[in-house]
């Protein structure tokens, strides 16, 4: 993987979205730099890898009670029939289903607020 | 007209009790043909002249590159999330998890569960962002700021290995199960999806894949609530007695409510959700559907609603299966039974466990509903198969030939054209394959699907995306590493090595790789990436700054006229 030879393979340079080849675009830069748009992604980013860890933890824990401890998804609720794995198998699912509502509910007011802010502002 | 012994269908549904613990992908194992069900034919029949209609519309409307790979950008949100939860849903995962359930049950929550929890992740991380940066196939996207050739090799190759392996799982399923369904050849059944699937693609391109998604997600939700609602009928809608019933009549009496045999080895429990979590977020048949809609906003609603969908169906499939245990299994009618009238309720059901559904659907719905379901099986293959099929001829002409090989200088029509031809050639090899594979054990081709789109296009997109540091070497090296090392795991795994190769014993312990391949391509890129000192590498990491301010606010984005 020798970096030097490496930026000549491929040999052609492409125009990249609205960046010209000599450097990045004024208007571009300008957005960047924008309090608007620093403040939707670093609130967005936060919100989405908040989510994420927590459907990772919910998922992986519920493999893990499986793989780890299987006596604990074996225990009868109320001393019915059905067992704890099993609501908790339906809890991972609507729990899935309950978290993309959440971030759905949350982008259309919140975030796209923000970002009808920002391009009013850079002036689309 | 049987063209398996028994005794080998026997010996196969055993095996399939054993291997489909690890595999990701229940599949249908080996089937008898039955006699020839017309009420099943005919109601496929109205399905195929209703869709076929749809693609001659479509056909009609279909102009430009845009109407072609992503139907104009016109499709609504809620269309769009019938449509994926129509490409996600296949009859491997209707019949072969409501078989999990009927002989193991609690066990087939497990794949229900890892099913789902990709679409959350999909919609946090990728969902938005692929809408705002690309035009047709997730490649547009990763290779933004990237290397047009290199990248949409690697993109392009990750796509075919994936829509190779998943498309073989659903030829060989398809010829299966239409042969036990309709009671027609094995080579009928592969070439009238073959062809079917050429006709939706070729002329309707992704409006007429977009609209048979749709019908067909209708028909299988409807014609699942309807099992799953009698089942409840039954029992007063009260699960607790389906429940108590169950417990009762399954040989495995009160296990089937706890874990069993699918997960005994912590590793392999991990890395098969690894894979069927990350690997959704990597199917380019899935992720192409993104571009169908006008905007973020669109994008990111139709997977909310798609993952409500996709989640009642899987509830309905546990029902399902459950119902199947209560109401078939004291039932001898559904059975083969051997001297003195006895029979094993595990593996001597008429067509196999992963028949469960569709007996069912004769118990509570008598035989048209049983056609029906039947037709509806049928109608779910050919949605998920024109689907691959569209990224797969995508691939092929919008990323290969127009960028690859013509450097961009190629006309729409052309590339157009080319993309028609490469859907034609696609359905002839699926055909092919089909046939060859035909009594291969494929339930592992549906896991290493995943696997390699968790292991190579996964990691590509999301660094290419998220990380400003990737460069293209490092994209290029970690796809392929990830690509190289889940086919090579797979491959020394117990599904192929000992099973398929006949070779005493496994190489690699896991069925499953992602939990290994996935990492190692991600660290892969990193690593490459901070080591690539070119001129290039620098330009592309100054070329960030644009690709995210686009990607976070949609400025600039392909088609998006909604605003």
């Amino acid at each position: 993987m020798s970096g030097s030879t490496a930026g000549r393979v491929g040999g052609r340079v492409t125009p990249i979205g609205a960046a010209s080849a000599g450097g990045v675009d004024p208007q571009i830069e300008r957005i960047a730099r924008s309090p608007e748009f620093q403040q939707l992604v670093s609130e967005r980013t936060r919100f989405s890898w908040i989510l994420t860890g927590l459907m990772l933890v919910v998922y992986f824990g519920f493999i893990g009670l499986i793989a780890f401890d299987k006596s604990v998804m074996a225990i009868k609720v109320g001393g019915a029939t059905a067992s704890l794995g099993l609501f908790l198998g339906v809890f991972v699912i609507l729990f899935a289903f309950l978290l993309t509502g959440i971030y759905v509910a949350r982008a259309n007011t919140r975030f796209d607020a923000l970002s009808d802010d920002l391009k009013r502002r850079v002036g689309r | 007209m049987i063209r398996h012994a028994s005794l080998l269908l026997g010996l196969t549904l055993a095996a399939i009790a054993a291997t489909a613990a690890y595999a990701a992908g229940p599949d249908l194992g080996a089937v008898q043909q039955s006699s020839t069900n017309w009420p099943a034919i005919g109601m496929f029949l109205f399905f195929v002249l209703a869709t076929l209609g749809i693609t001659y519309k479509a056909a009609k409307g279909t102009k430009s590159a845009a109407d072609f790979y992503a139907a104009g950008g016109g499709i609504s949100a809620g269309t769009n999330a019938l449509a994926i939860a129509g490409d996600y849903m296949s009859a491997a995962s209707f019949l072969g998890i409501s078989g999990l359930v009927y002989t193991s049950g609690f066990d087939g929550l497990i794949y229900s569960t890892g099913f789902l929890v990709g679409w959350p992740i999909v919609l946090f991380l990728i969902a938005e962002r692929l809408r705002n940066l690309g035009k047709f196939t997730f490649a547009d996207v990763a290779s933004f700021r990237l290397d047009q050739t290199a990248i949409r090799i690697i993109s392009a190759t990750g796509t075919l290995v994936v829509v190779a392996f998943y498309l073989i799982a659903q030829m060989v399923g398809a010829g299966k199960l239409i042969q036990l369904l309709f009671g027609l050849p094995y080579l009928y059944a592969v070439i009238i999806v073959g062809v079917l699937m050429i006709v939706y693609v070729a002329f309707g391109g992704m409006k007429a894949t977009t609209w048979v998604q749709v019908i067909k997600a209708c028909l299988l939700l409807g014609g699942a609530t309807f099992m799953a609602g009698a089942v409840l009928y039954f029992y007063g809608f009260n699960p607790e007695i389906l429940f108590k019933k169950a417990v009762e009549v399954h040989p495995k009496g009160e296990a089937i409510m706890a874990p069993g045999g699918l997960v005994s080895n912590p590793i392999e429990a991990i890395s098969l959700g690894v894979g069927l979590m990350f690997g959704t977020a990597g199917l380019p048949h899935i992720l192409m559907r993104f571009f169908t809609v006008s905007d973020a906003q669109a994008a990111r609603k139709s997977v909310f609603y798609a993952t409500g969908l996709i989640g009642y169906f899987y509830i309905l499939t546990f029902i399902i299966g459950f119902g199947g245990i209560a109401l078939l299994m004291s039932d001898p009618s559904y059975f083969k039974l051997g001297a003195a009238g006895t029979f094993d309720k595990l593996k001597d059901m008429v067509g196999g466990t992963n028949m469960v559904a569709v007996n069912l659907a004769n118990a509570v719905g008598g035989p048209y509903f049983l056609g029906f379901i039947s037709a509806v099986a049928f109608a779910t293959i050919l949605a998920v198969v024109a689907g691959l099929t569209l990224a797969g001829a995508s691939a092929v002409s919008h990323d290969l030939y127009a960028q690859v090989f013509a450097r961009g200088r190629t006309s729409e029509a052309a590339e157009v054209r080319l993309s028609k031809i490469a859907a034609v050639v696609i359905g002839i090899v699926a055909i092919v394959l089909g046939y060859i594979f035909e009594n291969q054990n494929v339930a592992f081709m549906v896991g290493l699907a995943f696997s390699v789109a968790a292991s190579c296009n996964f990691p590509v997109l999301a660094m290419s995306i998220l990380w400003r540091g990737t460069t293209t070497w490092g994209a290029l090296a970690g796809g392929l590493v990830g690509l190289v090392a889940a086919v090579t795991m797979v491959v020394l795994s117990k599904a192929v090595w000992v099973t398929t190769f006949g070779h005493p014993a496994a190489l690699f312990p896991y069925d499953n790789p992602a939990l290994f391949s996935m990492p190692l391509a991600f660290a892969t890129i990193f690593v490459v990436s901070l080591m690539d000192r070119s001129r290039r590498a620098q330009r592309e990491r100054a070329a960030f700054e644009a690709q995210y301010v686009r990607s976070e606010t949609g400025i600039g984005a392909a088609g998006a006229h909604a605003h």
